[in-house]
């Protein structure tokens, strides 16, 4: 398929984009990589004619663009590259049960894990922020025994190649280790859960995450940016 | 083999009531187990450990959690009377507004009948405008499935009936007028009188 015929809206520090990315990667799928740029002034992101008009609903990235048709949320448009290009590799498994566990655990990590991850940067008070980490490593402690169970003892959720559960997680690895970096703290603990622990290093390097995965200082940079935005919109 | 279906739920939740419709729309028989939420059993909390929730569907022993991706497992296993089209575009755009329904409204309408007096208006206005992108999605359309119910009509059951239900109770239409919202409130007409739904309609108490 010719790469003008699938084009995606994002920014290369979302993990949201990361996770589509990577699934592109997987199928071997040629796209064009729009990206939008950073806001002036206190707007994080400067939005496109393109994003507003292809997601008008929630005016967020990423938005895949098929021929002319566009497909918004991250997961949602994961599913659709895996249903549309068969002939690469499955990011979802085949039998009902083992999608049914795959999208629970992914509607954990978006539903409870992520928003305690980003309630770290975003807390007011060392209390808050303790709190938020301990959630964020109880969630951890969870998703351990996830892996045990959905690896089945290979090396990623899916079996021997990443898939839908490692994308779901594996995209917010690199602002997991922002967050451990700028407040001294060690979340994925290798001791508590070293089936993850190891998980994360194989994930980082396979062939289908690293050109997508942006270097720990690169994410560390546009944090700093990106809150000092945040705390400008927000006067207390 | 026969299958074994259970379905842990209460007769007052959506969201256990969504599994029922699939699983009547494909016609598989299962045995309804009622919790009592204040009181949770044990084997609801063995089969949900995490959230600890209903609705919970157990197929041969093995447990399924999460309304969406209970719909999801039931429509992928019991092939009859799909729930999801067929094409993969549109199946991203049904799960799409699955999900607007789930994370977006349900949340704004529970808090615009919720909302203390000074808070209500500006919930009720949130509300409104997300009903209203609602209504421009069903324009056309007899069912957000097209002809006939699908997942999205399913999942917004809260609005097909639920939300008639609030609304009386409170005694005002606060929100879903038919000169607001004329093709939602035809739907939701649609809906309450299509078969499946109709009998499986908790009565207004």
């Amino acid at each position: 398929m010719a790469a003008n015929d699938v084009k995606l809206l994002g920014a290369w520090p979302s993990p949201f984009v990361m996770r589509v990315r990577m699934a592109l990667k997987i199928k071997a799928v040629d796209y064009e990589f729009l990206e939008e740029k950073m806001g002036s002034n206190n707007d994080i992101l400067h939005k496109s004619e393109l994003l507003l008009k292809s997601n008008p609903v929630y005016k967020k990235i990423p938005v895949l663009i098929h021929g002319d048709k566009p497909i918004c949320e991250s997961l949602v448009i994961v599913q659709y590259i895996d249903e549309v290009w068969t002939s690469g590799s499955s990011i979802l498994p085949s039998d009902p049960f083992d999608r049914a566990i795959a999208r629970f655990w992914a509607a954990y990590i978006e539903d409870k894990w992520v928003p305690s991850l980003r309630s770290i940067g975003m807390a007011e008070s060392e209390e808050a922020k303790k709190a938020a980490m301990e959630q964020v490593e109880e969630g951890l402690g969870l998703l351990e025994d996830a892996f045990v169970k959905c690896s089945k003892g290979k090396n990623f959720f899916s079996g021997d190649q990443v898939g839908y559960l490692d994308i779901t997680l594996g995209c917010y690895l690199g602002w997991l280790k922002v967050t451990e970096k700028m407040n001294n703290v060690k979340l994925l603990d290798g001791a508590k859960t070293p089936g993850l622990d190891k998980w994360a290093e194989r994930f980082c390097s396979d062939v289908a995450v690293k050109d997508v995965m942006p270097e720990t200082e690169k994410l560390i940079e546009f944090a700093k940016v990106l809150f000092a935005k945040l705390r400008a919109a927000s006067p207390n | 083999m026969a299958d074994e279906v259970k379905l842990f739920g209460v007769w007052a939740s959506p969201y256990s009531r969504r599994v029922e419709v699939a699983l009547k729309l494909k016609g598989v028989k299962y045995e309804f187990i009622e919790e009592d939420l204040s009181n949770k059993s044990d084997l609801l909390l063995k089969y949900n450990p995490v959230h600890k929730k209903i609705p919970v569907l157990l197929h041969n022993g093995k447990p399924i959690v999460e309304s969406l991706v209970i719909l999801e497992y039931i429509d992928e296993t019991w092939k009859g009377n799909p729930i999801l089209p067929h094409d993969p575009y549109q199946k991203a755009v049904a799960r799409f507004w699955a999900k607007f329904l789930d994370e977006k409204c349900f949340p704004a309408l529970r808090k615009a009948f919720s909302s203390k007096e000074d808070e209500q208006e500006k919930a009720i206005e949130e509300a409104s405008e997300l009903l209203k992108i609602l209504e421009n999605e069903l324009n056309g359309k007899k069912f957000f499935g097209g002809d006939k119910i699908g997942l999205v009509d399913i999942v917004a059951n809260f609005i097909g009936f639920w939300l008639g239900v609030i609304q009386e109770a409170k005694g005002e239409e606060l929100l879903l007028t038919h000169k607001k919202f004329p093709i939602l409130c035809k739907w939701i007409d649609e809906y309450v009188n299509c078969s499946v739904i109709k009998e499986n309609l908790p009565c207004q108490r």
